[in-house]
């Protein structure tokens, strides 16, 4: 089994704007837009080199989302961030319309999401995001898991010509990715071969499934770990040549167990290849304040979570 | 164009509008009536179109060119017809307005590649904010055409147009002509008792926005009028709102002033009298 180690532990929003950094020196079409959260998405970098191409849209994310609609009309290539929370439930109409139904090259950036956003409670902790944002026709849904994959994300969904919707977080994280890596928008990564279980994680899970995986290894099972970074399009052959193989599924999300990673994955399970299959999610519920660690704890997001639920999904076989 | 002519199109364009909604049985005639004379003026007369031979081209990006967005997309029949009217697609293609496989949507689309639509509308309160990006994209590729966008008043009851309002002036978009088509309906009755909206113009006002009124939105000339005196207005920082007093169902007697024709269908014998008031100018489609 492949041993990922990390020297250093970072935010995928600084990914994020890493990414736009470059973007800003490489694109002049990429603007950058944002709802009065500049520090939080980190695009200091990117404004500074590049104020005239950043829009500030004051407290006003409804206003934000069409106006990065109307951007594209003039060829620009908006990315409108702000926290998941206000970039997709209190927008929602609006990127439907706007954005999905008028197929416009906007990327939506979406901060803070998830339960790891940690004090600010459940208000600001979008558990729905990724379900509601896969549900629109035409849009792709990206969760990179680090730093690295993050940055490497935002830069090429400006070559990608369509809406998008890319995720991201506050904790700091390992960075265990490459740093050259080339992103590969709908091509599912592994990160570790097996034979006993598949493991499909996105996000800060990732992390997890592989800490769960050298876990698994000294009990004697032998999971393969995959980085579904790409919501949809769904690599469904990814998925389907590793159940194949396995027979059995686990699923970890940093989401709502309905409606996210894990429902798409069960799709395709239905469809093509019937197998066990456990969800490592959040169980319907609302999240509450908490350190992140803590949170992951008690939501039953942490490695530990993910061995336990491999070895059910192992006897269901 | 002369102003007899533009009207002899406006009279063109509401045959179409009750055809067209009498054909499916579903529409919005009574909005579309109202703002014949705004669409009209803007196509035929004040904005600046790329052109091959005489006919509009479409491209979506716009550029060098003047933009229109209509946010009250209900009122679709009157777009559209204004659009085959002027070239962008064939006339015929009015006879297929919310009937299956059309690309004449129920509510304005870009999924169908309808030319001259560069936006879905039709859920209300996100046109002024389209509008305001596709301004900022002219500005940001110096580009010196300029951008329209119709809203309604019942529309002003969205919270999204107001931050957009504020957003406008706070960037300086004076490339932007934004218009509100004051006819007083809405679905369930006057504005004034559904939810009043009190003083839109000096709301606008305060906002930092400079308004106009056109009084006779439905007279050719008062509307070719305020249109000069505002495109005149715009470059100086400022967004410019023109609030278009109409009537709603104008131009058909038993339509007009009345919410109930918002989304209501005429019957073949309402048909008849509305076409009888109507003059046919350039050919039935």
């Amino acid at each position: 089994m492949k041993k990922y180690t990390f020297t250093e532990k970072k935010d995928t929003r600084s990914g994020f704007g890493a990414g736009m950094h470059v973007l800003g020196q490489q694109n002049p079409n990429v603007v950058a837009l944002c709802a009065d959260l500049v520090g939080s998405l980190k695009l200091e970098p990117f404004i500074k080199e590049n104020p005239e191409r950043f829009i500030q849209c004051g407290i006003s994310e409804a206003n934000m989302i069409g106006l990065s609609a109307g951007l594209t009309i003039g060829g620009k290539i908006p990315f409108a961030t702000t926290f998941a929370n206000f970039a997709t439930g209190r927008v929602y109409d609006q990127i439907r319309q706007s954005v999905a139904y008028s197929n416009k090259n906007v990327k939506i950036c979406a901060s803070h999401a998830g339960l790891t956003l940690g004090e600010d409670g459940a208000t600001h902790q979008i558990l729905e995001d990724l379900g509601m944002m896969k549900m629109l026709p035409g849009m792709t849904v990206i969760n990179p898991c680090d730093f690295n994959q993050t940055k490497a994300a935002t830069i090429a969904i400006a070559e990608y010509e369509g809406p998008v919707y890319l995720r991201f977080g506050r904790p700091v994280i390992p960075v265990f990715t490459d740093p050259d890596q080339k992103f590969e928008i709908g091509k599912a990564w592994m990160v570790n071969e097996g034979t006993d279980v598949s493991i499909f994680a996105t996000g800060h899970m990732v992390w997890e499934a592989i800490q769960a995986g050298e876990m698994l290894e000294a009990e004697g099972i032998n999971a393969e770990i995959i980085n579904i970074h790409t919501i949809k399009p769904l690599d469904e052959e990814a998925i389907l040549k590793s159940v194949e193989k396995t027979g059995c599924v686990v699923t970890a999300e940093e989401h709502n167990r309905i409606g996210g990673l894990g429902d798409s994955v069960a799709q395709v399970l239905v469809k093509h290849k019937l197998a066990p299959q456990e969800y490592v999610a959040v169980n319907d519920s609302f999240g509450e304040s908490g350190t992140p660690a803590q949170l992951l704890e008690k939501y039953g997001l942490t490695a530990k979570h993910i061995v336990e639920a491999a070895k059910r999904a192992i006897a269901r076989k | 164009m002369e102003i007899e002519q533009l009207e002899k199109v406006a009279s063109q364009v509401r045959r179409d509008i009750v055809r067209m909604v009498h054909g499916c049985q579903s529409g919005h005639p009574g909005g579309s009536l109202g703002c014949t004379e705004l669409l009209v003026a803007l196509y035929f007369e004040r904005l600046k179109l790329k052109e091959q031979d005489g006919k509009p081209v479409f491209d979506m990006n716009g550029t060098d060119e003047d933009l229109f967005f209509l946010s009250n997309g209900h009122i679709s029949p009157v777009w559209y017809s204004v659009l085959a009217r002027r070239g962008y697609f064939p006339v015929a293609e009015l006879a297929t307005f919310r009937k299956l496989d059309s690309r004449l949507q129920g509510h304005p689309t870009t999924h169908e590649h309808l030319e001259g639509i560069r936006i879905a509308s039709g859920s209300l309160g996100q046109g002024l904010s389209v509008a305001l990006g596709a301004a900022m994209a002219k500005k940001l590729n110096n580009d010196k055409g300029h951008v329209y966008v119709l809203m309604g008043d019942g529309e002003q009851q969205e919270g999204q147009v107001w931050e957009a309002a504020g957003f406008a002036p706070h960037h300086e978009v004076d490339n932007l002509i934004a218009f509100i088509d004051l006819n007083g309906q809405q679905i369930d009755g006057p504005t004034v008792k559904v939810m009043n909206n009190r003083d839109l113009g000096k709301k606008y006002e305060a906002f930092g926005w400079e308004v106009i009124s056109i009084e006779e939105g439905n007279d050719m000339a008062a509307v070719l009028k305020g249109l000069y005196e505002a495109k005149s207005r715009l470059g100086h920082g400022r967004p410019i709102l023109i609030l278009l007093h109409t009537g709603m169902g104008f131009g058909v007697d038993f339509m007009m002033g009345s919410h109930k024709w918002h989304g209501v269908a005429p019957n073949d014998e309402q048909l008849a009298a509305a076409l009888g008031q109507l003059e046919e100018t350039l050919g039935d489609y």
